[in-house]
């Protein structure tokens, strides 16, 4: 099969940490068997929404090359990027994905100024021939995220607000031209007054640098603004992935339903009504058998306890429940 | 909504700055600058502002831990202890131990500070039991425990259980089973919900809206997110810097947003099912320790006027419900009050 | 050199620290210009109490004193220091190793670094200088000494590498196209240092307390001035029952001075060099 015309591949992936001594040894399967694309010849935002421990941060680093999978198959331009191994290569890999993270505040050594993170990635990925360029390239980036290089130069991490740490992050990143920004959580840890601010950012890369990024969120409010494409995770598994507007304007999955009516929204005219059933402890949605939502689904069946549900396609969208087979 | 509420806090002209010198910088942060406001019976009263906007700083003052940096450079803060207004600033520390946890009680962010890792959960409730309560025998504590755990829809096996057994979402449900156990008249919650998943937050919400549905205390929620005061507050104070810039009703904040910064806080959240463009609140608020004349909001905000760089608008009333502080309203060419 | 100054500014531990370890780096150096050979005996008058010509008197085998505690605290610094460099070499470079590389290498230096922590040191320190006593020199008695102190120390140096290779900002400086080498140079050492120091320092003063114990056991090289062997002969010729309190005295205090010197200096530096106080330098005080 040819995947050159796809950005990024996966197909079954799956990740097992093992935790314990040999003894008393429990895996946990972070990923589950999950598959999905991203076209190379338009660029889309895709979201990966899911809670704690659904394994999306995971599968970020997995994407990332920075966690091995256990088993399956991810291409990246129709290259396996687990058999990445000479620095060339790797060279070429990281200056296609570039990162965002969770913590701005964590994203650059308070011990460093800033400035050194983005003048290395412009000098490193040789985007620029002579060193005089680079505080052109430098400004001409920072100016895309809202900033300018006088208010950078010579400043330590600390003396940034976290909106301003999440640009510069995203500066940094776009330092290299990439094809692919893989953005973990990037507005979580960012008041709710400034995300919208840093979310159409990731707009404008989409619109005018033609990146696609893979957003990684709990908050599907964000998601529906700016993503294409959306994919619910629960504790490894993919439940449901479809066209945003599809996927949260009329969830089919059970646990979409319930997140989308979880999200407290600024408004005061829909109250919660019923009361809600939450896990006591989490490890037991990890080593359930069957479906992972099975403990505290609405509509559970017998089945669902025993087997793992398998993908269906119902109304342009995929989905892993047995209320749709 | 009572005609009249009773108040059983009344902050009048709070001022707690931190002052600190660090290798030879002087320096004055106005955390909380000159607010003043009422907390009713019977209610939930949430405070929202950005991080640095002086909110964490106010609940601290309002539960009396005031160490230093942070120290109070004046106003009053006075409880209604058995139908007396009595100003806690003027306590001693033995006065103050003896309203916290059952006059007055705290929700803190990360519940892992509250839990003792070692300890199950049982252990830490006998413990705190222990040292707030003496009276309290140990066949009567364990039933009121169980009861309480049970009224509030938790298992009781997590009492057997170590804290790092528990999820996050039932960890922070066991923290607010803590300090609510002994039924004080206000509880203060500081960002009760911020690190937690969009479902476990609901069901907090929902936790915390039923114990002050069921106990009618009073209950002070601060968080940045203004989703989470839609759902659960039924007042809403607004912080920046350092000051309270609009207060009222829930429903009048949300249907008649008066600040300028307050229609921002509203609407920069985005909604399912609209994809309109929207903004964040535009610039960056201004430093504590370095303030503006006039106006703190002025250089962020698009309704900006002459007089707003040189004075500094003060609280009033819009009705009943309802006080701002912006020119716009106090002085602008518009009606407001209708 | 400017925190240096700073550190002279505002730290008085430093202060009294630095102090105390630049008197005892000159007495060590003033060695150089003894009139006596260090291993001179019954040159001089028996115990003879302090005077002008010899400050701290003379001792029992006819040594000067003063020029003798001279000789003995270059060579205990000397033999300290050469411990906790051969030491924390291995500390770190096994620390760094199964850090970095992890996997089976980690597995392999772990046990191994394991099996000495579980190890009695001071038996067996006694059991092997018995063994080595005609052979103990300043070297081998170095070595010796950081044989038995690598384990724990590299154990915390792994640890800590773990910890900072978790940071954010090592993802952000590997996509930032900096190499392995790179990354832990400008993104980990900064972080290590003040750790390194620190421990460098409790290493060192574990090394001249050892070798004291052993001295004073009788079982070092006893014909070389350590303060140990100064304690060791000093009580074989009874100095506290003779009353030839000039004798015990001095290397007792100077093994003291010593000890609390390198502990201000450690706990100081091991401040000043903290992460966390060093944002506050750069960038002052923040609330919330």
């Amino acid at each position: 099969m040819n995947h050159n015309n796809k950005l990024l591949f996966i197909k079954n992936l799956t990740k097992i940490f093992s935790a314990g001594s040999f003894l008393f040894k429990s895996n946990i399967v972070a990923v589950n068997n999950v598959s999905l694309e991203l076209n190379a010849q338009r660029a889309e935002i895709f979201t990966l929404a899911g809670e704690s421990g659904s394994g999306k941060t995971t599968l970020a680093r997995i994407i990332l090359g920075l966690v091995r999978p256990t088993s399956g198959t991810i291409l990246y331009k129709g290259r396996d990027i687990t058999q990445i191994k000479s620095a060339k290569d790797w060279k070429w890999f990281t200056r296609e994905v570039q990162p965002i993270s969770q913590n701005p505040f964590d994203t650059f050594s308070p011990l460093n100024k800033v400035e050194t993170y983005l003048y290395d990635t412009a000098i490193n990925y040789n985007i620029v021939t002579n060193k005089s360029e680079v505080y052109n390239i430098l400004d001409e980036k920072l100016k895309a995220v809202g900033l300018s290089w006088d208010e950078v130069r010579g400043k330590y991490p600390n003396e940034f607000s976290g909106g301003q740490l999440q640009r510069l992050s995203i500066a940094r990143a776009i330092i290299t031209n990439p094809s692919l920004i893989v953005a973990d959580e990037p507005v979580s840890m960012i008041d709710a007054s400034l995300r919208m601010s840093i979310v159409n950012l990731f707009k404008n890369l989409k619109e005018q640098f033609n990146v696609s990024v893979i957003y990684i969120t709990h908050d599907l409010a964000t998601a529906y603004y700016i993503s294409d494409r959306i994919a619910i995770m629960l504790r490894g598994s993919i439940v449901e992935s479809g066209p945003v507007e599809k996927v949260l304007n009329a969830p089919l999955h059970p646990y979409t339903k319930l997140l989308k009516q979880s999200i407290p929204e600024p408004t005061i005219d829909v109250q919660w009504e019923e009361e809600i059933q939450l896990s006591v402890t989490e490890i037991k949605e990890f080593t359930a058998s069957g479906c992972k939502f099975a403990a505290r689904c609405p509509y559970v069946m017998e089945t669902c306890k025993t087997k793992e549900p398998e993908e269906t396609f119902v109304d342009e969208r995929a989905v892993r429940c047995y209320l749709y087979k | 909504m009572r005609s009249n509420p009773l108040s059983i806090v009344k902050v009048e002209e709070l001022k707690a700055y931190y002052v600190s010198e660090s290798y030879g910088i002087n320096s004055v942060v106005k955390a909380v600058d000159d607010v003043s406001f009422e907390i009713y019976e019977d209610e939930i009263l949430g405070i929202a502002g950005e991080s640095g906007c002086g909110k964490t700083t106010l609940l601290k003052t309002l539960l009396g831990t005031i160490k230093p940096p942070l120290s109070i450079f004046g106003g009053r803060i006075f409880y209604r202890i058995e139908d007396e207004y009595r100003d806690i600033l003027s306590f001693r520390e033995g006065e103050l131990r003896d309203i916290r946890w059952k006059i007055v009680s705290y929700i803190p962010q990360g519940s892992m500070s509250v839990l003792n890792p070692v300890r199950k959960i049982k252990d830490t409730f006998l413990d705190f039991m222990e040292a707030h309560r003496p009276d309290i025998s140990k066949s009567e504590f364990d039933s009121l425990v169980k009861n309480y755990l049970g009224a509030l829809g938790l298992p009781t096996e997590v009492l057997d259980s170590y804290p790092h057994q528990l999820s996050g979402g039932m960890r922070q449900r066991v923290t607010i089973a803590l300090s609510t156990i002994f039924k004080p008249k206000i509880v203060l919650a500081d960002e009760p919900t911020t690190a937690l998943d969009v479902v476990v937050q609901r069901g907090i919400l929902q936790l915390l809206r039923k114990i002050q549905r069921e106990e009618k205390n009073t209950l002070v929620v601060v968080s940045h997110d203004m989703g989470v005061h839609a759902r659960i507050s039924d007042r809403v104070g607004i912080m920046y810097a350092g000051k309270i810039i609009e207060i009222g009703n829930t429903e009048e904040i949300y249907t008649n947003p008066l600040h300028p910064y307050t229609r921002y806080l509203i609407s920069s959240l985005p909604k399912i099912g609209d994809k309109a463009y929207r903004t964040g609140v535009p610039g960056s608020p201004p430093s504590l320790s370095n303030l503006p004349a006039g106006c703190r909001f002025q250089d962020r905000c698009p309704e900006i006027k002459d007089i707003c760089r040189e004075e500094e608008p003060s609280l009033v009333e819009v009705n009943d419900n309802h006080k701002v502080a912006c020119f716009l309203v106090s002085k602008g060419e518009e009606n407001y009050e209708s | 050199m400017s925190a240096f100054k700073e550190l002279l500014k505002t730290d008085r531990r430093f202060l009294i620290g630095f102090f105390i370890i630049v008197t005892v780096i000159i007495l060590a150096f003033m060695s150089f210009f003894s009139p006596y050979k260090p291993d001179e005996r019954h040159v001089l008058p028996k115990d003879q109490s302090p005077s002008l010509q010899h400050p701290l008197g003379t001792s029992s085998l006819g040594q000067d004193i003063f020029w003798l505690l001279t000789f003995a605290i270059k060579n205990s610094l000397i033999i300290g220091l050469l411990a906790v460099f051969f030491s924390r070499i291995g500390a770190i470079a096994i620390g760094l190793l199964s850090g970095y590389i992890g996997g089976n290498t980690d597995k392999v230096l772990t046990t191994l670094a394991d099996s000495f922590i579980v190890l009695p040191r001071l038996p067996i320190l006694i059991l092997l200088s018995f063994a080595f006593r005609s052979n103990l020199n300043f070297l081998t008695m170095a070595f010796l000494l950081a044989f038995l102190d690598w384990a724990w120390p590299s154990k915390r140096y792994r640890s800590q590498i773990l910890s900072l290779k978790e940071m954010e900002f090592t993802t952000t400086a590997i996509f930032s196209g900096r190499r392995t080498l790179g990354v832990i140079l400008k993104e980990h050492i900064p972080f290590l240092i003040p750790y390194i120091m620190a421990d460098f320092i409790s290493g060192f003063l574990w090394a001249i307390g050892m070798e004291i114990t052993l001295s004073v056991l009788g079982l070092s090289n006893l014909d070389t001035p350590t303060i140990g062997t100064m304690i060791y002969w000093a009580n074989y010729y009874q100095a506290m029952l003779k009353g030839t309190w000039w004798w015990i005295g001095p290397p007792v205090i100077a093994l003291i001075i010593t000890v609390i010197g390198f502990y201000l200096l450690s706990v100081s530096i091991g401040n000043f060099l903290d992460p966390r106080t060093r944002i506050q330098r750069i960038g002052g005080w923040r609330t919330e």
